[in-house]
């Protein structure tokens, strides 16, 4: 690589990490437009005759390429519907397809360029690109129809695959395809009229990949065997922070199968002929590891820290390392004053993303250009960082995604973590041999990364009317953005990801007086983005908080909600509380033992409003019925908006009855599904989803079904005991 | 120190250390890869097969004790049992790593119990953890392979007002 190529890229991959996670966050940041070209030199990967996003085959079948991995999201499906929607092709002869790696022909405008998906912007992203694409391809089948049955273009019509004319001739794609892909394709084909879409918004838009994943066809990392293939796995330190001093792998040798010892960065790796093998290795190596630079303290201590913070105990440096105010305005004097209607502080513990699939990933370097195999959340970032392990253009290092057994965000980090691992095991190991690099549930669970743990402190008064009159806020929690290579200003002032959900709430903006700041101190365990990022604890604090006003105001938690939405002008929020409370039946008593709690919040351009049926059993709460009402703009595929509205619903859930990674002394506690208990079936609700009406263009449904359910519940707790629910999880064990 | 295990019909003898747990030797050994590892612990349900019928976690099913059951995976459904098929048209699956295990949880529970109640599905797919959340899904499905009437919950695309845009 040349000098100043190297440079350029090494820049550009600092303002993309600021790109990636202004953007995961929800807000935007732009980028350089020439960036995406910049990061894919050394690709590859060229477009066909139909551009980058549509192939089609002899047999009349459509291909749609998706740029975004599908890891549990239903996005495959809505992001072949709207190709299919403009292209008026028979669903049933569709096919999705991942894309390869290539920021420029692939890039998420939403994310500053970068391939990647997160912050609930497949659909929205894709919605012009795909209706464009597929439009473009229906035109050029349209032009050699015209042209080889001598008619004009404007008598040829489209329906469900089938090119016709009036006078009886008809051909399918395949027939067509030879002449449609000389056909020059339009720059700015006419897209539908919205009222005549037939596929988008019905419950034909159904997955493609049920199937596979009902067969245990889907090929996942984990399920890769390649030939000679070696898999790895490596003894972490126990703190994060912790280095190597010194190993001894006598015993590792032993195992049967065991192939080779190689310290690395992030601590000692094995790889052998079988995955019992390598785990067998891997846990009689012995390690000293040297923590003078690693977190020590644990989990209760730093909670202490952030709350002496918050009270004023601590007095925090000014300037960027101070506190940071958002959505203040209105003498901030007055919000320290007067008699609060509520002052309360709320805990919100770390969490671990726990998804099904642990990390993983294959890599073979050393022969030809660098190849992975797995889950590329962010394929452009894994391909910077890759390529500064073997040295080589990011556009060389060719990535495979494949089906992947969920992410919740822990997919999409600044250091790409457990990939670059996997390559620096693959460039020891060398000659393009194949190396699975495994990480056990426990490596997983303990491998940070975590929903940083965060403390609220809220103090309100209010006017004559038991309405809010000033609000005094303070957030402390760990900087995500903070997690970003040196050198990039992403960690300092603001962390937007810490407020979001509170910055911008309609309660606020309703608000005379609101004095809000934030601050994020120094801790060594690293977090991360956790499905909702921000709203995980934001939403909870606000509409936990805005319950108990309502409550001391004597009002009803629906009409009280609506006066400040209207208020403030949300007009999006109110008309998702009134479906929902309309569809829940509000107005009526609830089920005989049953008590209603309802929640409205706004992430990711989607507004969730919900109510939900709780009840005490043996002391801990049960969730019944869930009524949710979205407006994520035009549902593209509805039936997988309500699908993560059922997941985004039990994942929070989980998180606010049973989610808790704690440390002592720096280590993780938890290892495990035994001790981080997580939700099942028996304790999971019946979520119905309701989508409001809207012409607008489409936003995010794979995150906004998250953070609402928590303060839902939480309100019906108050409602049944008085008593507000001040830290998570409700199940303490 | 060959071992014999019978799975979907078939005897192998597989050259695994005897300790190997089942998994590891569907997945590494056979190639029968649609068994998930997911905790190692007997905590998630992931690794779920069949021996002589009954759900076991093969995760923590040393290879040598398993005797003479017949294991069956799901690759050994077939592809079109009634629950495959109502998994299907429910698309329950997200992520869908943790799907086969359900479906054979669940595939237990029916040869065992073909109408099973409410209770009865939840008791025998606690197990099972989907972090996906499909958990509502899953009982859906139950019900609509055993051809029972489904959870009361409308159809949610159907439920939906039509987009204008
Ligand atoms: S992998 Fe066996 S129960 Fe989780
Ligand atoms: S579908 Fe993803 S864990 Fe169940």
């Amino acid at each position: 690589m040349n000098k100043p190529l190297n440079d350029i890229v090494r820049a550009a991959s600092r303002r993309e990490v600021l790109a990636v996670g202004a953007t995961l966050a929800g807000s935007s940041l732009l980028v350089g437009c020439s960036l995406p070209t910049i990061l894919s030199a050394g690709s590859p990967v060229k477009p066909g005759a139909f551009g980058a996003f549509l192939k089609f085959d002899p047999d009349g079948s459509v291909t749609v390429l998706s740029k975004h991995i599908e890891f549990g999201q239903g996005n495959h499906a809505g992001l072949a519907a709207i190709a299919a929607e403009e292209l008026d092709a028979d669903w049933d002869k569709v096919k999705v397809e991942q894309a390869p790696a290539n920021a420029k022909l692939y890039g998420n405008y939403l994310m500053g360029g970068l391939q990647g998906t997160g912050g609930s912007s497949a659909i929205a992203n894709s919605w012009k690109q795909l209706r464009t694409a597929g439009a473009a391809a229906r035109a050029m089948f349209v032009q050699a129809a015209a042209t080889k049955w001598g008619v004009a273009a404007g008598e040829v019509t489209v329906a469900n695959g089938v090119v016709a004319h009036k006078s009886g001739k008809q051909a399918g794609f395949g027939e067509l395809l030879a002449d449609a892909a000389k056909v020059k394709p339009p720059q700015a084909p006419t897209l539908k009229d919205p009222n005549s879409f037939t596929l988008i918004g019905t419950p034909r838009v159904k997955r493609k990949d049920s199937g596979l994943k009902a067969t245990g066809k889907a090929r996942y990392t984990q399920d890769v065997h390649l030939p000679d293939m070696l898999t790895a796995m490596v003894a972490h330190s126990p703190r994060f922070g912790g280095k190597v001093k010194s190993f001894d792998d006598s015993a590792a040798r032993k195992v049967p199968g065991y192939v080779a010892t190689y310290q690395i960065p992030t601590g000692v790796a094995v790889v052998a002929t079988s995955t019992y093998a390598a785990r067998q290795a891997r846990d009689a190596l012995k390690v000293d590891w040297d923590d003078s630079k690693a977190e020590k303290r644990g989990s209760a201590e730093i909670l202490q820290v952030f709350k002496d913070y918050a009270s004023g105990k601590t007095v925090a440096p000014s300037g960027k390392d101070g506190w940071q105010p958002f959505s203040s305005h209105g003498d901030a004097a007055k919000a320290a004053g007067g008699t609060a209607a509520v002052e309360v502080a709320y805990d919100f513990p770390y969490l671990a993303h726990a998804s099904m699939e642990p990390m993983n990933c294959v890599a073979m370097v050393g022969k030809g250009p660098a190849r992975l195999m797995y889950g590329a959340q962010v394929p452009t970032l894994d391909q910077v960082n890759c390529a500064g392990v073997v040295g080589a253009l990011p556009g060389s290092v060719e990535i495979e995604t494949l089906a992947t057994g969920g992410s919740f965000g822990r997919r999409a980090n600044f250091q790409s973590d457990y990939v670059v691992e996997c390559v620096h095991i693959a460039k020891k190991v060398g000659g393009g041999r194949p190396v699975k690099l495994v990480w056990t549930r426990e490596d997983d669970m303990r491998g940070g990364h975590y929903r940083p743990m965060v403390h609220h402190t809220v103090r309100v008064t209010v006017d004559k009317d038991g309405y809010p009159a000033t609000w005094r806020h303070r957030i402390v929690t760990q900087s995500i953005m903070k997690g970003a290579p040196p050198g990039s200003p992403g960690g300092k002032g603001l962390d937007t990801t810490a407020v979001e959900g509170a910055m911008g709430s309609p309660y606020l903006k309703a608000t005379p007086v609101v004095d809000a700041q934030a601050l994020t101190p120094d801790v060594g365990v690293t977090v991360l983005w956790w499905r909702s990022v921000g709203a995980t604890h934001t939403a909870y604090v606000m509409e936990h908080t805005i319950e108990q006003l309502a409550r001391k105001a004597g009002k009803d938690s629906v009409e009280y909600r609506r006066a400040l939405y209207t208020k403030a002008g949300a007009n999006r929020h109110l008309a998702a509380l009134n479906l929902a409370a309309d569809k829940a039946g509000w107005t009526t008593p609830a089920p005989t033992g049953w008590t209603r709690g309802v929640a409205v919040h706004e992430s990711f351009g989607s507004v969730v409003a919900q109510v939900a049926e709780v009840k005490l059993e043996n002391g801990q709460p049960k969730v019944g019925r869930v009524v949710t009402a979205i407006d994520c703009g035009t549902a593209v595929a509805p039936d997988q908006v309500a699908a993560q509205m059922e997941g985004g619903t039990c994942y929070g859930l989980s998180a606010a009855l049973f989610g808790a990674i704690t440390l002592t002394k720096g280590v993780v506690d938890q290892a495990n599904f035994d001790a981080y208990r997580v939700l099942r079936n028996s304790e999971a609700p019946t979520v119905e989803t309701y989508i409001v009406p809207s012409t607008n263009k489409p936003s995010g449904v794979g995150e906004p079904g998250t953070p609402v359910i928590g303060p839902a519940v939480a309100n019906a707790l108050l409602a049944i005991t008085g008593q507000p629910t001040l830290s998570q999880p409700f199940v303490k064990t | 120190m060959a071992t014999t295990v019978d799975v979907n019909g078939r005897s192998y003898n597989v050259s695994s250390p005897p300790d190997t747990p089942l998994l590891w030797v569907l997945r590494d050994e056979l190639g029968l890869t649609g068994t998930k590892y997911g905790c190692g612990i007997a905590q998630c349900g992931a690794c779920t097969v069949l021996a002589d019928g009954n759900p076991i976690r093969s995760c923590q099913m040393p290879v040598s004790a398993l005797g003479a059951a017949k294991i069956t995976t799901i690759e050994g459904l077939g592809g079109a049992t009634p629950l495959q098929q109502a998994w299907v048209k429910l698309d329950v699956p997200q992520c869908g790593y943790c799907q086969s295990g359900q479906i054979m949880s669940a595939t237990a529970l029916l040869a065992q119990n073909a109408k099973p109640d409410d209770a009865a599905i939840t008791e025998a797919m606690d197990g099972n953890i989907c972090r996906c959340g499909a958990y509502q899904r899953i009982r859906a499905a139950i019900k609509e392979a055993a051809g029972m009437p489904s959870v009361a919950v409308p159809s949610p695309a159907l439920a939906a007002p039509a987009p204008k845009a």
